[in-house]
């Protein structure tokens, strides 16, 4: 059996003790939401936090609902409710479509949306999502409350911008009329991380892109973005040789490495076959051509 | 007994709604599984039982410059740290290998793989185990890892086994079957001669449950009770005794429920003989039970297989030879489990289905710094890979012909009035009807349809709209032929253990049975099939028959269960038993009824006097007899037992046709098994059910390989499959709904006709999807597993190599 190392164990019973609790036992503390990427690590003796807080009491962080013109999801939504929210599924068929390919209906009915950003694995799909989406994660520190650009969250791998005594209270996402969102994603087995993955939502004014957000991740995209596509669009006509040109862009600037996944050529040549198909699939449904 | 033709029909059902015989019914098993009730090595908890756990080697290939073990034991809940210095002043430090090799317990000079066993914690509980092998302080100096076996062999190469005696290379052995020269003319006169290299890639068995034992040895009666993961318990006993110098009778090998064998659970492990030395130094019974990890990676993988296949053929497609060069990589240790004389196991069944007069195999074996490899993962002894090997070059030779590959194979298999068929390599196939079966699948398959549709869809794909998106669509072949139920004594042994089972069978005076097997179960529903068994000779309900395996003291002795051998050499052993409780049930009978023997006829489950239905006894009521104070015939003694060593005359040969439909995304290269179909012929089926979950599970196992299953090593000899999320397993998602039909051809020389079946759609499996795809992607050869990558650089005509890391 594979056991983690000593560790200690608290559990919170509000935002304001999860931060005391933090703070008391400095940088060596991590949260627990799902556990299901943290946990494993432990076992593998590859993370080795010398306390644990427990979260899941936090009930109060679990909601996606609208505030104001903004979609607001708290950290302590859990995969499953992302996947079957008529919310997100009427203003952004993304959310569903990746949340139906990550992991397995066990992990999605624990794991959480701030559990799956803050661990920020570089192959996670919802940093895409809420990078598509040009998110904002809010955090809260015993100071008080501050706000992300979810293209400013994410430090590298494994690391944010959430300081040690702080925790992500929510992620919001503006609520954009005339818009398609999709999801592209290829792994090698249901379950498995992707081999690369493209999220992106299209806004249409007329024949013309108005605005664009284009997520990908597992491939080394910088902020789990293509900014250069996502200019090249914005503004342009929403035509096919458009999205040829941006998917082409974005298989250029991401950087992949090679892995038991596939090599660096391949990885390339599917993030512009899934960023061309999730920027097409986002027009159609912009258009309401598609559903 | 003698098997007929047509299948045995299902006869009257007893009280509790079960089949008095063959036929469906609901595993008796099952009951406590699905409750989650299965008692496993890791639920034995004993008094005063100490945990362990293993330190294991980083490195692939490095010398050990010392290990500190003073800080691990001076842990305060660790009550033994283990070298292999301690092991060496017990002799136990290597252990013999199932094929003739030695393989070390702990290491003492060098580490040969990465995962290899190095030291050894004995604590009060797991966490504190695993908490003290961080303290143990390993030096090592690196030594260059062979990787790649194709080089394992160069001059240059390290050499692995310096530990062996006077050894300058890294070879283990070379070995051929069939007639070279007369394979070799053929060859030079041949028409058609097609050539291909492929791998069958190193994959892992990868049980739910890892392996793991409770050893106690109690100091007081001097008993070993070991309870251990083990498909061959009797055999495990022996070499205890042998390696450890325990006497026989001392040891006890339990094998309580066990999660999934495949092959895996055949050898012996080094963890298993530690925590026999755990209890012994510590005098408490020691639970040692791996991780996922460990078992990924240490434990005895299946396959790799590096293959130069050529077939000669005619214009017509008549195939007149196929010859095979084998480079086997076997890993550090030669671990293999197969009947001694049969280094490659049963390789050498390579011509497969087909009427052919030559053919000629060489294989070649090598060490390399990796795991012990090539035990198992249901192969039935390397069939697998023969299989493989004959179907993708049959195909290979359909695609040189532009011929349809169900047209080739129809053209070549053999026909019925061929069996008893000696094939090339000196195999005798019992029985089969192979045209019917390929006939069958076909049928199920609406092959020729199917058929249309690729054209349609392949025009529609080369028109001026066509999609590029478009799927490509792929129909794959494969026709296989197993030898299971090792084996003739006189022909087959492991390590000098002739292949023949033991059965027992008691029935006691209330009519109620207890058969004790020598064969474990690992999920194959033993324990109902078997006393189907016995139910179909002697019509007592199989709710009453009570089947004891997996305990050495309460057991005949056996070989165990592997090679699909249960059905073949135990289900006879027990249907003989069976047989014989009915011919003297006869004469107690007769003495009860007060007539001659000759007077009785038998109806299911009674004996009755001819004429006279109503004067008859059961088998129950004989039972009562037999213990009773009736007055026996002279020479017939009291009760109603019997005990049987069965030593099968043959292996028997089951067959079966399957194909399989792919759609590739050719811009991804996803490919979606789209259906499957697998026509079975094992003789005929005891449980339908329990057969359609094994061969359900086998073509599961089929998809995993050719899609997804792989464990391949980077230079420095890390192995890139050590965890589930590495090492992938097909799920349900992969899977499309199986389409099974069946053909019965019982074997003539099994007493209740039945060739087993365990492994048949592992076996079969894998080719038919890999034809699949490379006949969707319309490229003659890539190998499996075809991840998106992989069949994306397929597709692109740069091949990957599965083995090596991708780079």
């Amino acid at each position: 059996m594979q056991v983690p190392a000593p560790f200690e164990y608290e559990r919170a019973t509000s935002v304001d003790e999860a931060i005391a609790l933090l703070t008391r036992h400095g940088a060596d503390a991590r949260l627990v939401a799902g556990g299901h990427s943290l946990l494993p690590m432990m076992k593998l003796r590859l993370a080795r936090p010398e306390t644990l807080i427990d979260i899941n009491g936090l009930s109060d962080l679990d909601y996606i609902r609208v505030d104001g013109d903004e979609i607001a999801l708290g950290a302590m939504t859990r995969h499953a409710a992302v996947l079957d929210s008529p919310l997100l599924a009427e203003h952004y068929r993304i959310f569903a479509e990746a949340e139906r390919v990550i992991a397995d209906p066990l992990v999605r009915n624990r794991g959480t949306v701030g559990g799956s950003l803050c661990q920020a694995d570089p192959s996670e799909d919802l940093s895409a999502v809420f990078s598509a989406l040009r998110g904002r994660a809010v955090i809260r520190a015993a100071s008080g409350t501050r706000s992300v650009d979810l293209r400013d969250f994410h430090r590298g791998p494994y690391e944010t911008a959430v300081g040690p005594a702080e925790i992500l209270l929510e992620v919001r996402v503006p609520i954009r009329p005339r818009t398609g969102s999709a999801y592209q994603k290829v792994e090698r087995r249901a379950g498995d991380w992707s081999i690369a993955a493209v999220g992106a939502f299209v806004q249409i004014d007329g024949d013309t892109i108005s605005d664009v957000g284009i997520g990908i991740t597992a491939v080394g995209a910088e902020h789990f973005a293509c900014v250069a596509a996502e200019d090249q669009l914005r503004g342009s006509p929403a035509t096919p040789e458009a999205v040829a040109a941006a998917a082409a862009t974005c298989a250029r600037s991401c950087h992949p490495s090679a892995d038991q996944r596939g090599p660096e050529d391949y990885k390339r040549h599917l993030v512009e076959v899934l960023a061309g198909r999730a920027l097409t699939q986002s027009i159609a449904r912009a258009r309401g051509e598609a559903s | 007994m003698t098997a007929t033709e047509a299948p045995i029909p299902d006869v009257s059902t007893s009280a509790a709604g079960n089949p008095l015989g063959f036929g469906r019914m609901l595993r008796k098993e099952d009951a406590r599984f699905v409750r989650g009730q299965g008692h496993y090595v890791d639920d034995v908890n004993l008094h005063g039982m100490l945990h362990s756990a293993i330190l294991r080697s980083s490195y692939a290939h490095a010398r050990i410059v010392s290990i500190d073990t003073s800080a691990a034991e001076a842990h305060p809940k660790v009550k033994a740290v283990i070298t292999g210095k301690t092991l060496e002043t017990l002799n136990l430090a290597w252990m013999p290998t199932l094929s003739g090799d030695v393989v070390s317990v702990l290491a003492t000079d060098k580490v040969r793989f990465q995962g290899q066993e190095v030291a050894y914690v004995v604590a009060e509980d797991e966490y504190a185990a695993r908490d003290a092998l961080e303290l143990i302080e390993v030096e090592y100096e690196p030594l260059p890892a062979v990787v790649d076996a194709r080089h394992a062999l160069d001059p240059d190469a390290p050499i692995i086994r310096d530990d062996l005696e006077g050894r300058t290379d890294n070879k283990i052995y070379d070995w051929e079957a069939g007639d070279q020269a007369a394979c070799d003319e053929v060859f030079a006169n041949a028409e058609v001669v097609v050539a291909e290299d492929m791998i069958y890639p190193r994959v892992h068995p990868a049980p739910m449950e890892t392996c793991g034992s409770v050893a106690h040895m109690d100091k007081v009666t001097g008993k070993l009770t070991i309870w251990t993961t083990t498909q061959a318990p009797h055999a495990h006993r022996t070499i205890y005794a042998l390696v450890a110098g325990l006497p026989e009778q001392k040891i006890q090998v339990i094998s309580p429920d066990i999660g999934g064998g495949f092959g895996n659970k055949v050898g012996i492990y080094p963890g298993y003989v530690l925590s026999i030395v755990g209890s012994i130094v510590t005098g408490a019974p020691v639970k040692w039970v791996e991780d996922r990890s460990e078992n990924l990676m240490s434990t005895s993988f299946a396959r790799d297989y590096h293959m130069h296949g050529e077939i000669a053929a005619t214009r017509e497609g008549k195939i007149l030879a196929l010859r095979v060069d084998v480079l086997a990589d076997h890993g550090a240790f030669n671990g293999v489990a197969q009947p001694t004389k049969f280094p490659a196991g049963f390789f050498h069944i390579f011509t497969g289905s087909y009427d052919y007069p030559a053919a000629h195999c060489k294989v070649t074996a090598v060490y390399t710094n990796k795991a012990l490899g090539g035990v198992a993962y249901a192969c039935s002894f390397r069939i697998t890979e023969a299989v493989y090997l004959v179907e993708r070059m049959v195909t290979c030779l359909a695609d040189e012909l532009k011929m349809d590959p169900a047209e080739l194979r129809m053209k070549n298999l053999l026909r019925p009035e061929q069996f008893p068929y000696t094939s090339p390599t000196g195999w005798e196939y019992d029985s089969g009807d192979y045209p019917r079966a390929l006939k069958e699948a076909m049928r199920i398959a609406g092959y020729d349809e199917l058929r249309r549709e690729q054209a349609e869809r392949r025009a529609a794909a080369a028109g001026p709209d066509a999609d590029p998106a478009a799927p490509l669509m792929g129909i794959g072949l494969s026709f296989f032929t197993e030898g299971v139920g090792a084996g003739p004594r006189k022909h087959m042994d492991i390590l000098g253990l002739g292949m023949a089972d033991g059965c027992e069978l008691r029935i006691h005076p209330t009519g109620k049975a207890q058969l004790r097997l020598s064969v474990q179960t690992q999920g194959q529903g033993h324990e109902t099939t078997f006393a189907q068994i016995v139910s179909h000779v002697i019509g007592l309900p199989p709710e009453d028959i009570e089947v004891i395996h997996g305990d050495t003291d309460n057991t005949p002795f056996g070989l165990g269960t592997y090679g699909s051998r249960s059905t073949p050499v135990s289900g006879a052993a027990a249907a003989v038993a069976a047989q014989r409780i009915k011919d003297k049930a006869r004469i107690i009978a007769a003495a009860a009824l007060e007539c001659s023997v000759d007077d009785l006829e038998w109806e299911h489950g009674r004996w009755f006097v001819k004429g006279d239905p109503s004067q008859g006894k059961t088998i129950a009521e004989i039972a009562m007899a037999a213990h009773s104070s009736l007055e026996l015939p002279e020479g017939v003694e009291g009760h109603l037992d019997a005990s049987v060593v069965y030593n099968p005359p043959n292996l028997t040969y089951p067959f079966g046709a399957y194909i399989c439909v792919v759609d590739v995304d050719p811009q991804t290269g996803v490919v979606k098994v789209r259906r499957f179909i697998a026509v079975d012929d094992c003789g005929p089926r005891i449980n339908p059910m329990i057969v359609e979950g094994q061969v359900h599970g086998g073509l599961a196992d089929g998809v995993g390989m050719a899609l997804m299953e792989v464990i391949a090593f980077d230079s420095d000899g890390n192995n890139l499959g050590g965890s589930f999320m590495d090492y992938l397993l097909p799920t349900s998602m992969e899977c499309p709904s199986w389409e099974l039909g069946e053909t019965v051809t019982p074997s003539p020389h099994h007493p209740i006709g039945v060739k087993g079946v365990g492994e048949s759609a592992t076996v079969g499996s894998p080719p038919a999807v890999v034809n699949a795809v490379l006949d969707a992607i319309q490229v003659r050869q890539a190998d499996m597993p075809f991840t998106p990558a992989m069949t994306w650089r397929a597709l692109q005509g740069r091949n990957l190599r599965p083995d090596l890391a991708i780079e």
